[in-house]
């Protein structure tokens, strides 16, 4: 176990800075009912990682276009037509996981669905963690905004907020979030790291602020020990990490804040 | 000196109609009610009034306007940790305003301070009403737009929260525009009535153009019973 981490340093503080900003972002995204979203979104990844494999280009670079192109899809869509954000992700993305398992092929399927080990090379790691960084910065310093304008788009409106911009970057930071956490995760159990620490957290929390740290430290720790363990019994690592959030979920509706 | 010029507004949802060629203006200080019948198109009116919604026609508000919102109801998933002062936080953080300001205003709507600490989402509907007016104030507005602003409330709380309005609106020298269902209260503290069934019915001072007529063509029913059994009420809380 140790081995894992001293020989690959850059894939596991990748892994928890990923964590970290799936950890925050969830609490808005719970907030937001987009929760069911935040699961299918990761899915759109899929035909860009095939048809990156085809190109035999580098495949996060495949997947981040498809899920660009994704992001900037659903936010026009729901600007213009008002249908629900889940509606519209429901219908594209699963098409563009069918689309993505036809084109993708054997083993490179498996590991793009359910994560894999693969070294991180350091360019990758330091792009990967502004990123992050990024990610991070723009979710706390705008969680006023963010919170009001999931609430009540009248109420953000009067307060001056511009709620379609801050729309587009809210789903900018969530496929960023997925697309960096496809690696460890998988195309098909990202979302979950988005969900469920978020909900362990709704059940415990006592405040938003609670809430957020509450996420973040669950999606750490959930990262954290699913790769530990994955690497100790050979699991893979996506379906190992979610089931380590999923077990602590559990948990938490025994210490259910009272109403 | 005119706050706000609306001019052929009309909106429409997947082609239907929703409001049709309303006009109207409303002066500085004006206290403005809107009435008409559930689905008249009330709460849209103010969703295009605060932009929030596409429209034709066009909206004009004062360069000075700054607006405060009281909208009708806040759908909350019950299980949502978010704090009553997050929730006030966020307005005061995006308008840089003092967080100071909050104190005195629990105390223009007879909130204690302890309710800051309670999540947002068991609160009573009575209460969030409270809070909800304390958010729409805080950063000083000269105009506040009301969404039946009593619809969840009981009666002694309605006519305390319609007294609060009013005497804010004297004290912060405010324009108000109120939806109501309630005829006596327009009656007593509106300057200007519109009414509205998806189209601009009338539009004027409440004494002289609330005919029964008028009242009949916007509701579709006679208006006489509920009217009498409303100034009953307030005269019994009046005493």
């Amino acid at each position: 176990m140790l081995t894992f981490i001293v020989n690959n340093p850059y894939y596991i503080l990748l892994a928890l800075s990923t964590a970290v900003a799936a950890g925050i972002l969830g609490a808005f995204a719970v907030m937001r009912r987009m929760a069911l979203a935040s699961d299918p979104i990761s899915h759109i990844a899929l035909p860009g990682l095939g048809l990156a494999l085809i190109l035999k280009i580098n495949p996060l670079i495949g997947a981040g276009a498809a899920l660009l192109v994704g992001a900037l899809l659903i936010w026009s869509f729901e600007k213009r037509t008002g249908i629900s954000t889940e509606t519209l992700i429901g219908v594209v993305f699963s098409l563009a996981l069918a689309v993505g398992s036809l084109i993708t092929s054997g083993e490179e399927l498996i590991d793009a669905l359910l994560g894999n080990y693969s070294s991180v090379a350091p360019v990758e790691f330091f792009v990967g963690l502004a990123i992050i960084a990024i990610i991070i910065i723009f979710l706390l310093m705008k969680r006023h905004e963010l919170t009001l304008s999931i609430l009540s788009p009248e109420l953000a409106k009067t307060s001056g907020i511009a709620t379609d911009r801050l729309n587009l970057y809210f789903l900018l930071a969530l496929v960023a979030t997925v697309l960096l956490g496809l690696r460890f995760v998988g195309v098909l159990l990202m979302g979950s790291l988005v969900i469920i620490p978020a909900a362990v957290a709704k059940n415990l929390a006592r405040s938003m602020r609670g809430m957020i740290v509450i996420g973040a430290v669950i999606a750490v720790f959930s990262v954290l020990a699913g790769l530990l363990g994955a690497s100790y019994f050979n699991l893979p690592t996506g379906p190992t990490i979610v089931t380590v959030a999923a077990g602590i979920f559990v948990l938490s509706l025994l210490r259910k804040k009272p109403d | 000196m005119k706050v706000l010029e609306v001019k052929g507004l009309s909106v429409r949802f997947d082609n239907a109609v929703v409001l049709e060629n309303v006009s109207f203006n409303v002066e500085r200080e004006d206290s403005l009610a809107i009435i008409g019948p559930n689905g008249a198109g009330k709460t849209v009116l103010f969703r295009a009034l605060l932009g929030t919604i596409p429209y034709q026609g066009e909206i004009k508000w004062a360069g000075d306007a700054r607006i405060g919102y009281v909208p009708q109801r806040l759908v909350i998933e019950r299980a949502l940790p978010l704090t009553v002062q997050e929730f006030l936080d966020t307005k005061i953080h995006v308008l840089h305003s003092n967080p100071a300001e909050v104190k005195s205003l629990l105390e223009v709507v007879r909130l204690q301070l302890s309710i800051l600490k309670r999540p947002l989402a068991k609160l009573s509907s009575g209460q969030l009403q409270r809070i909800l007016i304390v958010f729409a104030l805080i950063g000083n507005p000269n105009i506040l737009l009301f969404d039946e602003p009593t619809a969840s409330v009981d009666s002694p709380s309605e006519e305390q929260i319609y007294e609060t309005l009013h005497h804010l609106e004297d004290e912060h020298h405010l324009t108000t525009l109120v939806i109501s269902h309630d005829l006596s209260l327009v009656y007593r503290y509106a300057d200007k009535v519109l009414c509205l069934n998806k189209q601009q019915l009338c539009f004027g001072v409440p004494q002289e153009i609330l005919s029964t007529d008028t009242l009949n063509k916007l509701y579709g029913t006679p208006r006489k019973h509920y009217e009498h059994h409303h100034s009953d009420h307030a005269h019994v809380h009046r005493q």
